[in-house]
């Protein structure tokens, strides 16, 4: 479904990503964790097209992405849908508004069938009756659900979580976490969640890789990662910031 | 040329080819017809109406402005009735079109720029490209539309208005035969003037929409980045159509023989 070979990104002479290369598989689910400002939002962002890379290639569906201009990505974006890190949600405009975006610019349904979709997706993300309320009403948690309304609304196949708890207390991401397995299971889409909450980590992934100078430093199944007697993955996994404190 | 002078000339060379990418990625966006017309009517009613009182106030105060300076000077002359001519000519194809489009360039280009680059530093317009949607279609062609639309007419409600307030300068302040005035106005009026002046409007209100939207699209990270990209917006606007407002004189009048 996704195939990244030997992608490079650099911004200036800061090298974030050298020789990243790595598979995912149709509906499976897919957790990228690394350290804050490791490159994991960038790689995220590449799978999307919203970035290029310096070198290398991605494959969706096995059709290079990289050599695409804005307008042929376009066509490549209706698989995917993405819930960003701050929601992004178009603070003009009401939640309904939204939502209903994807289908009110391309007209490709009546209203009254948009108006149907959204309330069944805002019931869905658990935020009934919310139509008409503006962005800047709502709660860091009910954006994120907002954001993933909007992103699942047109049912693509691939959804892409940019640190979707961060920020969000521990309840408040554990429902986020319920949310994102629903929308897994029900929709069948390939999930790919990039984060550096841990426990987050643990439920979402049917496999971890770990994102650590420049390139996938591990990869594994949630309990091979956990139980890793490797250093670095250990040293993330129990969150110590001094390796001395390390116990194997 | 020194490493700066180097380092300025790339960057600006690289700037004008990014605008002009913009300006090709826009009339490209327009000629397939999907334009977001709620989207237009919104801009234009934002760049339109919202700009009445700063336009009306400019053209006005300007128009009372030169009959007084032209009326003290032609007074010496004997050619009092002559002064609103001169008004008309001016407003007409040189300080309508240009004070319209400066004044929009601070108003219009301005929010532009704040606009679309606190969109892209809160990930909006990332956002919008996941849902398949080109910001060239739905951020960029409805303001440069509204713009292209909106300030050829802001030109014109400028000029009627300079016109007229030089008049009524000329005729209750100091007291010139208002028929003569209106005479000698008509008779030193060409219409391609005002088709001039309206022409610079057009080229203007492009200028300020796609300097506006190239700041806000490429502005850096941060509160920062949004107010520098918004300073440049109507630094560069501004600039430009003083610039272009010579050479749209000099080749606008060798076309309409307003020279």
């Amino acid at each position: 479904m996704i195939e990244v070979r030997d992608l490079k990104k650099s911004f200036g002479t800061h090298s974030i990503l050298d020789g990243v290369s790595f598979r995912i598989e149709k509906g499976e689910s897919v957790v990228i964790i690394g350290r804050s400002g490791g490159g994991k939002s960038v790689l995220l962002k590449l799978l999307i097209g919203l970035l290029q890379p310096d070198a290398g290639q991605v494959l969706i569906e096995g059709e290079n992405i990289v050599p695409m201009n804005e307008r042929e990505l376009l066509h490549v974006r209706r698989k995917f849908g993405m819930l960003f890190q701050s929601a992004a949600l178009f603070d003009s405009m009401s939640v309904a508004e939204n939502v209903g975006f994807a289908f009110r610019r391309e007209r490709s349904l009546p209203k009254e069938e948009i108006r149907e979709k959204v309330a069944e997706m805002l019931e869905m993300v658990d935020l009934p009756g919310t139509e008409d309320k503006k962005p800047s009403e709502l709660s860091g948690g009910m954006r994120k659900r907002v954001g993933l309304a909007r992103a699942i609304i047109y049912q693509p196949q691939i959804v892409l979580y940019d640190e979707p708890t961060t920020g969000l207390d521990p309840i408040v991401s554990d429902s986020i976490d319920k949310l994102i397995l629903r929308v897994r299971d029900r929709f069948d889409v390939t999930t790919v969640v990039v984060t550096h909450d841990m426990r987050s980590a643990r439920r979402l992934g049917q496999r971890i890789m770990m994102l650590h100078n420049q390139k996938i430093y591990a990869t594994g199944t949630p309990d091979e990662i956990f139980n890793s007697q490797d250093p670095v993955v250990r040293q993330f996994v129990e969150g110590v910031s001094d390796p001395k404190e390390l116990r194997f | 040329m020194n490493f700066w002078g180097n380092k300025w000339m790339a960057e600006w060379l690289e700037g004008l080819g990014r605008i002009t990418l913009l300006a090709k990625e826009s009339i490209a966006s327009l000629l397939t017809f999907k334009v977001a017309w709620r989207d237009l009517i919104y801009q234009i009613y934002f760049v339109g109406v919202n700009s009445q009182s700063v336009v009306l106030i400019t053209g006005a105060f300007t128009g009372m402005v030169l009959a007084a300076q032209t009326y003290l000077q032609f007074h010496k002359v004997k050619m009092d009735t002559a002064t609103l001519a001169v008004v008309s000519v001016s407003m007409c194809s040189e300080l309508g079109p240009v004070l319209t489009g400066l004044m929009v360039a601070g108003r219009v280009g301005a929010a532009i720029a704040a606009e679309l680059g606190t969109m892209r530093v809160t990930e909006q317009i990332d956002a919008l490209r996941t849902l398949a949607t080109h910001p060239v279609d739905y951020l960029v062609v409805p303001r440069l539309l509204a713009l292209h639309i909106s300030l050829p007419l802001l030109t014109a409600e400028s000029i009627a208005v300079g016109i007229g307030a030089g008049y009524l300068v000329g005729v209750y302040f100091y007291g010139i035969d208002p028929t003569y005035l209106w005479y000698n106005m008509l008779r030193y009026t060409a219409v391609a003037e005002v088709i001039v002046g309206l022409i610079k409007g057009l080229i203007f209100g492009g200028i300020v929409a796609l300097i506006g939207c190239y700041k806000g699209l490429s502005c850096g990270e941060g509160a920062e980045g949004v107010g520098r990209a918004t300073t440049e917006a109507v630094v560069y606007a501004s600039i430009t159509i003083l610039i272009s407002n010579f050479f749209l004189t000099l080749s606008l009048g060798q076309i309409f023989h307003t020279l």
